[in-house]
């Protein structure tokens, strides 16, 4: 298989109530990642776009399409992946296929959500779309509900007293709040501190509304291409997604033997590690699926790089902030960035890709000498999807 | 090949008040809510079975927001129930004040009884679901 090269980036503002439509956020995002890639849109063989509830905020389907053609793509073919928030994620594992496989050298990858026009009664029913509408949704489960359950198991299986997790948890959302004020693309750029996190509302006990990501409007985009046109064409440091892995399990309570862990992430990490060639202790710098604080806990521990039951602590000793032993979410995570469900896998791949070209000093959030980064994203249940990309 | 025990039938006997599932030939696992598939071993040997609906809780949680058409219900509360027969199942807490909830639940003694969630626009009709009461 070839490699496959991350070429240019685009990225709009996550926000609450964008004035723009999907398919402009998408097209803006897009046309930005074939500019920065020093390319036309007529260069680009064929588009793939995560994208959940376009059909519900504006009665949209197939954004792929009409933002491909908006910005010159025209008549190439335009997918648009579902894999509720993951959808983003797997569709750039689906474009490293169809370029390793050498049917086509250069393809847009890219994700759209625009989840705040739907207003909070009507966004939380269709994310809902995510759990089993036949066995869970007749109780009301909702996604805040679902992380809530784990929490419990959580801290009933590894013995942690619920009160000093919630204040580990609340720790998640103040390292993220702090890194995501300084990502000019972030939704929520406001600093929080322990104290904001426990005494905010109840939203499903024990979260309260300050463990929760936002809904959110925006897109992220990329090129992505052989290594060979990278080489022609690039003149940034390159970055190669060189690990994909994907797994899916079924409905939470069919899960039991595994609970709070989630056996496809560990399924879908191994796959990434492996074809990248990696352990976890060779990754420098990770964004994960932190939709709420407890699931950072979770996925960090299937992700390899804490034993079970031990990452509150490694949040609490300060090991997943920039300097620490796994810098993690340094964008913010889903927490302060926001969370367009469509765009969060791409946007991922957007910021490992910026700190891999060491274009974040600026900022004041660069990981020195990140060489190695790890993506994960869930959607629903249990769709998982990881990306391993490289500077080399 | 059909379902041993579809959605429409396993709703229906809910609805009664009967909590059904299945049981595998090849490894005597019990699943529920129904698959095509034994959920442990994968068999498609299955039988279709009553459950007691007794069992303990795992987890649960207190929700004080609702998806559009459900917000009459809040608070409501979610809970994870282990059945006596094995499998997992997620259902409805009720007669028990959700302030008072604590995580001295877990591992108590509920039984099962079915209600009914009279479904919106997106759902294809009603939908039965567990409703769990500490057992006496």
């Amino acid at each position: 298989m070839r490699k496959v090269a991350v070429l240019g980036l685009g990225h709009t503002k996550f926000c609450f109530n964008s004035p723009k439509t999907q398919v402009e956020m998408l097209a803006e995002a897009a046309i930005d990642a074939i500019t920065e890639s020093n390319l036309t849109p007529r260069d680009i063989q064929s588009a793939h776009i995560g994208n959940c509830l376009g059909t519900f905020c504006e009665g949209q389907a197939t954004v792929s399409q009409f933002a491909c053609d908006d910005i010159g793509c025209s008549n190439i073919p335009a997918i648009r992946y579902e894999g509720a928030c993951a959808s983003g994620t797997i569709a750039v594992r689906d474009a490293v296929m169809w370029i390793a496989s050498g049917y086509y050298d250069i393809v847009l990858v890219g994700g759209v959500e625009k989840a705040t026009a739907m207003g909070t009664p009507l966004a939380t029913r269709t994310f809902c779309m995510g759990t089993d509408s036949r066995y869970e949704y007749g109780a009301g489960l909702t996604f805040p509900g679902f992380f809530a359950l784990l929490c419990r198991i959580y801290s009933a299986k590894y013995g942690i007293p619920m009160e000093k997790l919630k204040t580990q948890m609340a720790m998640v959302s103040v390292q993220s709040h702090e890194y995501g004020r300084k990502n000019p693309y972030a939704q929520i750029q406001q600093e929080i501190n322990i104290d904001d996190v426990l005494k905010s509302m109840p939203v499903c006990t024990p979260l309260q509304l300050q463990d929760c990501c936002p809904f959110s409007d925006g897109a992220a985009a990329a090129v992505l291409c052989s290594e060979e046109v990278a080489k022609k064409i690039s003149n940034k440091k390159p970055v190669y997604i060189t690990g994909i892995g994907m797994a899916t399990s079924g409905k939470m309570s069919s899960q039991y033997k595994y609970l709070p862990r989630i056996r496809a992430r560990e399924l879908s990490v191994q796959q990434a590690y492996s074809m990248a060639g990696i352990k976890p202790d060779d990754v420098d710098i990770c964004e994960l699926h932190d939709c709420f604080s407890i699931a950072s806990f979770i996925a960090a521990e299937s992700l390899g790089f804490f034993e079970y039951g031990k990452a509150p602590e490694a949040w609490e000793k300060g090991e997943t902030r920039i300097e620490g032993k796994i810098p993690i979410n340094i964008s913010g995570g889903l927490k302060s960035k926001g969370h367009p469900i469509g765009a969060t896998g791409v946007s991922q791949v957007y910021f490992i890709t910026k700190q891999l070209r060491e274009e974040c000093v600026e900022q004041g959030v660069q990981v020195e000498g990140a060489k190695i980064g790890l993506i994960d994203t869930l959607g629903g249940d249990g769709t998982i999807c990881n990306l391993v990309l490289s500077a080399d | 090949m059909e379902y041993k025990l579809p959605f429409k039938e396993y709703n229906k006997a809910l609805r009664e008040n009967r909590l059904l599932g299945l049981k595998c030939d090849k490894c005597g696992s019990i699943t529920c809510p129904p698959k095509m598939a034994c959920q442990e071993c994968g068999s498609l040997d299955l039988d279709k079975v009553e459950l007691s609906g007794r069992g303990k809780v795992v987890s649960f949680t207190t929700h004080y927001i609702a998806p559009m058409g459900r917000e009459n219900e809040v608070p409501y509360t979610v809970v994870l129930v282990e059945l006596e027969e094995g499998p997992w199942l997620l259902g409805n807490l009720i007669d028990l004040n959700p302030s008072k909830m604590s995580m001295d639940l877990l591992g108590k003694e509920v039984t099962a009884s079915g209600r009914v969630y009279p479904g919106d626009m997106f759902t294809n009709g009603p939908i039965s679901r567990p409703v769990f009461s500490l057992a006496e």
